[in-house]
């Protein structure tokens, strides 16, 4: 008796909690397209405040957590100086776990609940290509750290982004294995968005290299074994194997590659630029060659390169505060808070002037290469972005030298 | 035109062995991570969903550790520790509980897994990590009729079979083993016979975290550790323990190295994105016939009690 009185107290909790957050959320909804009096011009000593969707935990942390750690840090910095303009930056860093899903409802919650001035991230493309809508019906400044090119393109008023376009990556991969003469590759991606973008990139531009396709495959992000697929490849006997995921499965994949002695180049896209990728791989990892952006090379740079201050500046603050070592996709994020720190800098606290004032960015020198916005580039990079990289001893070196 | 053709053929031949190789090595992780599941299985009748977490625990812990002391060390503590865990969620969370449900203890060890996996996110971090390889390096392979495969998947398979082996032996016939199978067969009359059911529960949880942490420390190489591993290689062992018959070691890594021969088969004439597809078709079928698993008979796959 007692018990089924138990199970019925239950069932009316469940009951009336979930009938008071239906009628909540319904409330929510029918406020929420009015968030217009944040748009209002803030006073010179309000605070800004950046929303920041990072996938600090799960398959892409090693994106994420970097990018939050620079995003605080760098945050802390302006404010240290007095902030932008006399206005300090409040940073709200909300973790994905880069599922998309989550991205979606913590940007609602960025926008209309913490009406935040613009929101930076999300650190991977599926989450990304998820809020892109969202941010542009809002009329919210999104300023996103993953790579794929369709972010933007077709472009978003709204919507920027700072890492070099998977495009381009496709590109100079294409220009190496011209160079090395091979003709004939295999592809691999995860079923992510940033491995779906990239491979429907490399299959569109493979022709354009005189370059055929003859393997293609796509994995789990969270593979933890490759060798059926390496197998398969194998058999269509290919001269190098291009793979294009973010996961911790490709240090797998050079492992597995390795393991089943198929002694063919591996190359990896500009998802490979974190060092811990190469510990994951250990030796497996000597000799594979990826795009990345100069961050990871800076000690071999040249004085004169327009990049190396800011470089060694962001390279000594993240190492000496973090105790590890910098990531290309933490410079993402560093781009991400200095372009919008500069943009409000020059037009004010205005959402409209910040996002003309982004468009107008010409010659700024980021991590990631110099930025060239204009109305019609929302990602402001080419193809110079990007240096051919290897790795040699564990460690990370230009490639050809 | 004979020699090209033998050729052929014995490249075909290296190419079906060199899948079967890569069967074979997938298979082995989900063998090893299906044994912990048929210990708890065995004594209480339940399917303990925090299995996983086991297996994750015990890698990150042998990682932690290796950087102080000797791999084997490492790993033995690993093991230890784990087992200590496991001990404690079942002082925890299920002794106290009077006349535990098998559903009620269901939820639990589901609510366990998620504690577990949190706190390894606070203990550690998200980041990726591996015990070095036991033999070699990440390099080393080696090459049987042409075929390669890396010598950690020797390692795991030996693990698997002293686990096997150890566990036929423990049930069969020693008195803690028997009397751990009695509790599941009739906690009732176990009792009545004098046997402390409680501290068999115990017992088998203790057992099964250890046996998970052996596994997490041995697959830890080829699948790297990470806080949240432990879910998805779960629901392969899970399936792959049912597809065997629930509470039969045996046939659990029969099954987990057919499940991945079948894999890696399916990938030879379909993507590779459908070999979950193909592996869990096949898994349903098999049940739809053999309800009780491939090796199971109809008394010890009481599935009906859930």
């Amino acid at each position: 008796m007692t018990r089924r009185m138990w199970a019925l107290c239950c069932a009316a909790m469940i009951l009336s909690t979930w009938t008071l957050s239906s009628a909540s959320e319904a409330k929510d909804a029918k406020t929420a397209p009015a968030p217009a009096p944040a748009a209002a011009p803030a006073k010179p000593a309000d605070p800004i405040k950046i929303g920041a969707l990072f996938a600090v935990t799960g398959p892409a942390a090693n994106l994420g957590s970097p990018e939050a750690k620079t995003a605080q840090m760098l945050v802390d910095e302006i404010n240290a100086k007095g902030g932008v303009k006399g206005h300090k930056l409040v940073l709200v860093i909300k973790d994905t776990q880069s599922k998309p899903e989550n991205a979606v409802s913590f940007a609602k919650q960025l926008i209309e609940e913490e009406k935040v001035f613009a929101i930076i991230g999300p650190s991977t493309t599926g989450e990304t290509m998820q809020i892109k809508a969202l941010c542009e019906e809002n009329k919210t400044l999104l300023i996103s750290c993953a790579a794929a090119e369709a972010i933007v393109n077709p472009l978003a008023k709204y919507v920027f982004k700072t890492p070099q376009k998977d495009s381009d990556a496709a590109r100079k991969i294409f220009m190496v294995l011209n160079k090395l003469k091979i003709d004939k590759i295999a592809v691999t991606s995860s079923n992510t968005g940033f491995g779906k973008a990239g491979k429907e990139q490399l299959e569109k531009i493979a022709p354009d290299y005189k370059i055929t396709i003859v393997a293609n495959e796509v994995y789990e992000k969270d593979a933890t074994d490759l060798t059926g697929v390496l197998t398969k490849i194998k058999a269509a006997n290919p001269g190098a194997v291009v793979n294009w995921s973010i996961e911790p499965a490709q240090a797998i994949l050079a492992k597995n590659m390795k393991q089943l002695g198929l002694k063919i180049p591996l190359f990896q896209s500009h998802g490979f630029g974190n060092i811990k990728y190469v510990q994951a791989a250990g030796e497996a990892a000597e000799g594979i060659i990826f795009p990345a952006g100069r961050l990871l090379v800076v000690d071999v740079l040249a004085k004169d390169n327009p990049q190396k201050a800011l470089l060694e500046k962001y390279k000594t603050d993240y190492e000496s505060k973090y105790k590890e070592d910098v990531s290309t996709f933490g410079g993402h994020a560093y781009d991400a808070i200095s372009i919008l720190a500069k943009a409000i800098e020059t037009a004010g606290a205005d959402k409209e002037k910040v996002r003309e004032a982004i468009e107008g960015l010409k010659g700024f020198v980021g991590t990631a290469g110099i930025f060239n916005f204009s109305p019609t580039d929302h990602n402001g990079l080419d193809i110079n972005a990007f240096e051919m990289l290897t790795v040699k001893g564990g460690k990370f070196a230009v490639y050809g030298n | 035109m004979l020699s090209s053709a033998s050729r052929e053929y014995r490249m075909s031949f290296e190419l079906l062995l060199q899948y079967l190789f890569s069967g074979i090595t997938s298979g082995s992780i989900y063998a090893i991570v299906a044994i912990g599941f048929n210990i708890i299985y065995n004594t209480t009748g339940i399917i303990n969903f925090a299995q996983g977490e086991f297996v994750m625990l015990g890698g990150m812990t042998a990682v932690s550790l290796s950087a102080v002391m000797p791999l084997p060390a490492a790993i033995a503590c690993a093991v230890v520790i784990t087992s200590l865990v496991g001990a404690l969620v079942e002082i925890a969370c299920i002794r106290w509980l009077r006349q535990p449900s098998v559903l009620r203890m269901i939820m639990i060890t589901i609510g366990v897994s998620i504690l577990l996996r949190e706190a390894a996110l606070h203990i550690w971090d998200e980041k990726v990590r591996a015990l070095p390889y036991f033999t070699g390096n990440e390099c080393s392979s080696i090459s049987i009729l042409g075929a390669h495969m890396s010598p950690q998947v020797l390692w795991v398979l030996g693990v698997c079979g002293a686990m096997v082996i150890f566990l036929s032996i423990f049930f069969r016939h020693t008195l803690t083993g028997r009397s751990m199978r009695a509790c599941s067969s009739n906690r009732m009359a176990a009792v009545l016979c004098g046997i402390n059911a409680k501290n068999m529960v115990t017992i088998s949880f203790m057992l099964s975290a250890a046996i998970g942490a052996l596994a997490g420390c041995v697959i830890s190489p080829l699948t790297q550790t990470q806080y949240e591993i432990g879910t998805p290689l779960a629901i392969k062992g899970f399936t792959v323990a049912i597809l065997g018959g629930l509470g039969n070691t045996t046939a659990a890594v029969a099954a987990g190295l057919l499940l991945g021969i079948i894999e890696a088969l399916s990938i030879s004439v379909v993507p590779v994105a459908y070999k979950d597809v193909i592996a869990i078709g096949i898994l349903l079928v098999i049940l739809f016939f053999k309800p009780a698993g491939l090796f199971g008979n109809k008394e010890t796959g009481r599935l009906s009690e859930f």
